[in-house]
């Protein structure tokens, strides 16, 4: 996986709780078998005004042009704020392909469902908690501004905006390590291999039904 | 904060699969038994794939296709081209990674989650872990289940662990009894309604209490099913003797001396008398009623004999909006236009019995377009049909399909049409879920058998 960077970027509000992963990508496109391709139908059933296929071509789709990421400038947002509970539902880990490929690198929320903010790690993007607080600052600022943009910084776990406000967030160091090294999960686990066989011998000598 | 010397089950399990413990909160984590189905699983396969690695352990993985299979005119195949695509991948990955399968037409197919139990691959005490959140329902077992995403899933295949970090623990005690007529899905929902779909984020939650003790093992199911809509990833309930019943003589339990051998271990897999929680709700199991769910998000519910709160109009709007519904309108006045009973939630035996009991010399109404009864794999509905379910459902105009996920996330044929209305017993109401600008209502399996018969949702003893 790509070393995460700090980044500026263009914010676009979605001030809803409890976006779930259906509506971040409807079921239809989970019939890929690719990683890739999905940022087209971020939303789809929001972003377009006509039912979706996979396979069709999507440029020539009815558009929502209400709809805040098929409006200048959020269409090129890489930050997506949004309220509680975000990515609730469906553990489909597509529902973070579709936000990366979109060219999301951070969400920022009240709160995040757990298998979801998971997944974000697997995928390089950043997943930031605000109290309700931080989060309204933040939300007027964004109404204030045509194109409110924000730098966000991981090694120093700081939000910056308006040229020197700042908002500093909690994450995880392992996490935040993972993340900065975008590191081969499954290659750091493999090397703890012989510990792991010894686990499992002892663990089948105890529960030999497990293993049927 | 957990007690060294009593633990909850959650720790118990959790003590007994840690490999490594690290520093930093995350432990490496020992996986018992890993399911897989077609949707969450190809671009796993193809990173062991481009990595050249092996899944670790092929006793563990067990797959089974459920989303995109049709429910009807099975020998016919699968009409829909990319569907076909994703269930044949499964095939061949399953052929190539040397993984265990139920394939499509093997009688004992069914959804993920209902095989798992009925087939004993589900047993107490293990790690258990899926490419879906539903997972959670095999925590009905006194087992550590919760649903993972594709990466995590690839990492369970080629290394037989997960890094994870302990959540924090909830204990709902549901007290008292239910009123008669009143289900696991009708107490799950209620539960949902008082601690919010993101009340249990960052825990794990064990549901106990007398109520817990006498529900059935389907019951138990349909109550971990749910965990998830609360929030929580795993749902858990201590093993006792109709855990062990439920297991005894099933296809894959150990048997004999082993079974005895096990059921000694299975008896230590509840939280000890003292054990310390981090958050403890409870619940009067009589203050629960036949529950029905108004909006887009599961904890937007209210009883049979209530009415879309008056502040919702405020509260949510595009809700409202996308339900065609309007504050103060009466649940009862709430006309269906189609009948899901199926889906991990709600298709097992007891439900289906449930809902044939309500439907048995009745005929669904006119106004209802289309009424299925979808079971929840091959076993139950060998059982139903040989009950004689199938002609009661088929009589009262109900369709009788094969098993498998069908309109709960319509990846099928079945799904709902823009603006149609439906009484479905599957476990989520969010926007498009059952088919684009579809309208889904959460009930239990009896409700949505008497608002077949009714037209609109009523008591199921006015149906």
């Amino acid at each position: 996986m790509v070393k995460y960077k700090t980044f500026k970027g263009i914010v676009a509000p979605l001030d809803k709780n409890n976006i779930d992963t259906d509506a971040i990508i409807p079921k239809q496109y989970l019939k890929s078998i690719s990683r890739t391709g999905f940022g087209v139908n971020l939303f789809d059933e929001w972003r377009y005004l006509d039912n979706g296929q996979p396979g069709q071509d999507h440029s020539k789709r009815k558009v929502n042009t209400d709809f805040i990421l098929n409006k200048k400038p959020y269409n090129q947002s890489s930050i997506l704020l949004a309220g509680e509970n975000f990515g609730c539902g469906s553990s489909r880990e597509h529902a973070a392909w579709a936000i990366k490929d979109f060219g999301i690198n951070a969400i920022i929320a009240k709160s995040f469902a757990d298998i979801f903010y998971n997944n974000c790690f697997k995928n390089g993007i950043l997943p930031i908690a605000l109290d309700e607080k931080d989060i309204n600052t933040l939300l007027i600022e964004c109404s204030k501004l045509k194109e409110f943009k924000m730098t966000i910084n991981l090694i120093n776990q700081v939000i910056i905006y308006n040229a020197d406000d700042k908002i500093h967030f909690n994450i995880d160091p392992y996490q935040k390590n993972a993340l900065l090294k975008g590191l081969d999960e499954i290659g750091q686990t493999l090397e703890d291999k012989d510990l792991i066989k010894s686990f499992e011998k002892n663990h089948k000598n105890e529960y030999p039904w497990f293993f049927k | 904060m957990y007690n060294m010397n009593s633990k909850t089950l959650y720790d118990k399990i959790w003590d007994s699969h840690c490999v490594k413990s690290n520093k930093n909160g995350f432990d490496l984590l020992y996986i018992d038994r890993h399911y897989i189905h077609e949707v969450t699983s190809p671009q796993a396969f193809e990173g062991l794939r481009i990595s050249k690695r092996k899944p670790w352990r092929s006793s563990s993985n067990f797959a089974v296709p459920d989303h995109n299979i049709p429910t009807k005119d099975r020998d016919k195949g699968i009409a829909d081209p990319i569907s076909k695509i994703q269930v044949d991948t499964l095939e061949e990955n399953c052929d190539n990674f040397d993984v265990n399968k139920f394939s499509m037409n093997h009688p004992d197919q069914g959804i993920v989650h209902i095989i798992g139990p009925e087939q004993g691959l589900t047993l107490p005490g293990m790690t258990i872990v899926c490419g879906d959140s539903h997972t959670s329902t095999h925590g009905a077992f006194g087992t550590l289940a919760f649903g993972i995403g594709t990466s995590e899933v690839e990492h369970v295949l080629a290394t037989q662990c997960l890094i994870q970090k302990r959540s924090k623990t909830m204990l709902i005690n549901i007290n008292g009894q239910l009123s008669n007529g009143i289900t696991a899905k009708d107490l799950i929902l209620y539960i949902i309604g008082k601690i919010g779909t993101a009340g249990g984020n960052g825990y794990s939650i064990e549901f106990g209490g007398a109520v817990i003790k006498a529900l059935s093992m389907e019951g138990r199911m349909t109550i971990c099913n749910m965990t998830i809509e609360a929030g929580a990833r795993a749902g858990l309930i201590a093993v006792d003797g109709k855990t062990i019943e439920y297991l005894r003589n099933r296809n894959f339990t150990p048997s004999d001396t082993d079974f005895d051998k096990a059921v000694e271990h299975w008896k230590s897999l509840k939280s000890d008398e003292n054990a310390t929680f981090d958050k403890v709700v409870n619940i009067e199991g009589g203050d629960v009623q036949p529950m029905v769910t108004w909006g887009t998000s599961p904890e937007m519910v209210t009883d049979i004999n209530g009415s879309i709160p008056l502040e919702a109009g405020k509260i949510y709007p595009s809700a409202l909006q996308y339900m065609g519904l309007t504050p103060g309108t009466k649940i009862r006045d709430i006309k269906l236009d189609k009948i899901f009973i199926g889906s991990c939630t709600n298709s097992r035996i007891e439900d289906l019995r449930a809902a044939a009991e309500i439907v048995k010399n009745k005929r669904i109404n006119k106004s209802i377009k289309l009424a299925m009864v979808v079971p929840g794999s091959g076993p139950i509905k060998r059982q139903a049909e040989n009950e004689g379910l199938d002609e009661i459902f088929l009589s009262a105009g109900f369709e009788w399909r094969d098993p498998g996920c069908s309109m709960c996330l319509a990846m099928n044929a079945d799904r709902l049409n823009p603006g149609e209305r439906c009484a479905s017993t599957s476990n989520r109401n969010f926007e498009g879920r059952q088919g684009q600008g579809g309208r889904t209502h959460l009930v239990s399996p009896a409700m949505a058998a008497a608002a077949a018969v009714a037209g609109h949702f009523t008591d199921i003893e006015s149906a």
